[in-house]
């Protein structure tokens, strides 16, 4: 396929089809760095805490948390819904950006799509505790009883949160396997002994033939659009669990997309986070590249532009509707009790990433790290200034309460982050962490070599059209 | 599981490859398979598969899935279990819509991958029936039967489109 010599190249440096098999199965095959090892462990005890977390609150229950009757959904639910919405940045780069023929995609999928199931098993955890007695959580499935059949209740949004949460998982994990199974075939051809037999149990018997390409290829793209509705519906069911209801604040119809757009902004940065991390620790700089990290700061910069967006128009809203509860809600919200955490939202998630209309500010390593930790911050700020300055003072003063952490749902939080980088250094250590194949199949587009060849084809001075090869 | 006789050529480069395999067609040998170590575009076409089924499959799943999970919801709140919320109808079909589609799109995918793992033999564990292990990094491969070609005349033909090595054994494909 012909690519224009212009084009910015996706993977620096030389470039065979052996190398790039080499860059990222040594990766799997060679020992872990230092740099692993201590992540590892930090990641590991953090696991610690969430275990310790959860194994009390399962001894004591759930009054451990610091919720109280008018704030009954607290950190729990906020750490959930930021779960989740971390989660769809993966979704978005493996399934939109596929069908949009998206090249960049290429590099960063692996990783992103991994993190959007870890995530995912994070968020899953607090509804499932928050439920109160985890060990009858299949009562919510339409299963048979002897209470009737007594069923579950299809017209509750939190039903279909359960519905959206569990086909999100599996349809991710589905889609994530489906496209680690020829890499882990090359993992296992470069094998040998234990090793082998374990990636070629789990390489499904590949074979790399043209037949199972055309199916590959069909699968992924099907699969591709069934995900790209699938992620969002999951924020925008997330979202209904709070604009079916009737609290001020909640109840509006601007959720659905501007959840959606949020969780594409968070997942983002933590897919920057997680990624220039690394890039770094295994040296894979020659495919994750610059180009790479300006373009993911793009959709932050929309992303975060359209969430600066709704913000406004839901004050605007709060007053336009001239219902005394709205109007009260975003007021208090501003400017009552929790105005610290409205303010760390507005600055983090509406400031900072304005930042990125900066062309040197998105092409600089240390400033796009940073930025997109504020970012991470702000989206958890927003859920909990949705979740508890709305809740804490509803239509009755009477029943008005503060609400503050036990050191319990601290711990569980932290825990939580624990779980999460343990499932993703465990991920980064014994599995290809780029898409091999889908890397070669981009080489003859977008290597710095070929566009440098193609160029020199045509008789183009390379260093006029394209001065970042040069 | 039986062995035969095939010719291997193979390749550092998906472009020779495919140029071989379209003269070898046009040549009116049969090719049994190709591997490659990634999509190589246009190479179903040159060995003149058909297109997969695989989207016919897909979307007879999802109308299973969207069939099953609209009559479940329908059955169980509106006929097994009617329960009267403040006189609204129990048949409330405007909220079965989230879950009839999440179910349709869980159907579709389980479906789909199931099918295209069963038709491609790829279980758990399965051996890999492939003439060459570097396939799977960087090496291009064409099978030809040897039954029903000539040996001199295909390894003249590999060769000339820059085949690194052309080869006769007895595998199993």
């Amino acid at each position: 396929m012909y690519e224009s010599p212009i084009r910015r190249p996706l993977i620096t440096g030389k470039t065979s089809y052996a190398q790039i098999t080499d860059d990222i199965a040594t990766a799997v095959e060679a020992k872990p760095t230092k740099w692993w090892y201590i992540g590892f462990i930090v990641s590991l005890a953090g696991l610690g805490l969430w275990l310790l977390t959860v194994t009390y609150l399962l001894v004591t229950g759930v009054g451990v948390w610091g919720l109280n009757k008018t704030v009954d959904w607290g950190w729990d639910i906020t750490n959930f819904v930021w779960w989740v919405g971390i989660g769809h940045a993966g979704t978005l780069i493996s399934a939109i950006l596929l069908l949009f023929r998206q090249k960049w995609r290429t590099a960063v999928n692996r990783s992103a799509e991994a993190m959007t199931i870890f995530a995912v098993i994070c968020a899953g955890t607090y509804p499932l505790l928050h439920a109160g007695r985890p060990w009858v959580i299949y009562w919510v499935f339409p299963l048979p009883n002897t209470y009737g059949s007594l069923w579950a209740n299809f017209n509750s949004p939190l039903l279909w949160d359960v519905f959206a949460i569990s086909t999100y998982f599996t349809v991710s994990l589905v889609f994530w396997y489906v496209g680690l199974i020829p890499d882990l075939a090359t993992i296992r051809d470069r094998a040998e002994g234990v090793r082998k037999k374990i990636y070629g149990l789990l390489a499904f018997g590949w074979n790399g033939s043209a037949k199972a390409w055309q199916r590959f290829e069909s699968v992924s793209l099907i699969l591709a659009g069934l995900a790209t509705p699938l992620v969002l519906s999951v924020h925008t069911i997330v979202s209904m669990d709070f604009a079916t209801s009737v609290i001020p604040g909640w109840h509006t119809t601007i959720f659905p997309p501007y959840f959606v757009a949020g969780a594409v902004f968070s997942g983002f940065a933590m897919v920057l986070t997680l990624l220039i991390i690394m890039r770094k620790v295994m040296r894979l700089e020659a495919y994750i590249t610059l180009n790479h990290i300006d373009v993911m700061n793009k959709i932050i910069l929309v992303t975060g532009s359209i969430v600066g967006s709704a913000y406004i128009t839901e004050f605007f809203i709060a007053w336009y509707s001239a219902v005394p509860y709205e109007r009260y809600a975003f007021v208090n919200r501003a400017f009552g009790p929790y105005w610290w955490a409205y303010w760390a939202m507005m600055t983090c998630n509406v400031i900072t990433p304005q930042l990125f209309w900066s062309r040197k500010l998105r092409r600089n390593i240390t400033a796009v790290f940073i930025i997109s930790i504020f970012v991470n911050i702000g989206m958890w700020f927003e859920r909990f200034v949705i979740i508890v300055t709305s809740l804490h003072r509803d239509y009755l003063p009477s029943s008005w309460a503060m609400y503050s952490p036990t050191w319990v749902e601290i711990g569980m939080f932290i825990g939580s982050l624990g779980l999460f980088f343990t499932l993703f250094f465990l991920f980064a250590k014994f599995l290809p962490v780029i898409a091999i194949a889908e890397v070669k199949s981009i080489v003859k587009t977008s290597a710095e070599e070929h566009i440098k060849k193609t160029a020199e084809k045509e008789g183009i001075d390379i260093k006029e059209v394209n001065p970042q090869i040069a | 599981m039986s062995t035969q006789k095939y010719i291997i050529g193979t390749f550092n480069d998906e472009e020779p490859l495919l140029e071989a395999v379209k003269e070898v067609r046009a040549a009116g040998t049969p090719i049994h398979e190709c591997y490659t170590p990634f999509p190589v575009h246009g190479l179903d076409e040159a060995l003149g598969y058909r297109r997969s089924r695989l989207p016919r499959a897909a979307f007879m799943f999802g109308v299973l899935g969207f069939s099953l999970a609209l009559f479940m919801q329908a059955w169980m709140l509106g006929f097994d279990w009617p329960m009267n919320i403040g006189g609204k109808p129990a048949l409330a079909w405007p909220d079965f819509v989230p879950v009839t589609f999440e179910l349709t799109v869980l159907i579709t995918a389980l479906g789909m991958v199931g099918t295209y793992l069963v038709a491609s033999g790829f279980l758990p564990g399965a051996e890999a029936k492939m003439p060459d292990i570097r396939c799977t990094s960087h090496v291009f491969c064409i099978a030809i039967p040897s039954n029903t070609a000539d040996y001199d005349k295909m390894h003249a033909l590999l060769m000339r489109h820059g085949a690194d090595e052309v080869a006769e054994r007895e595998i199993e494909l």
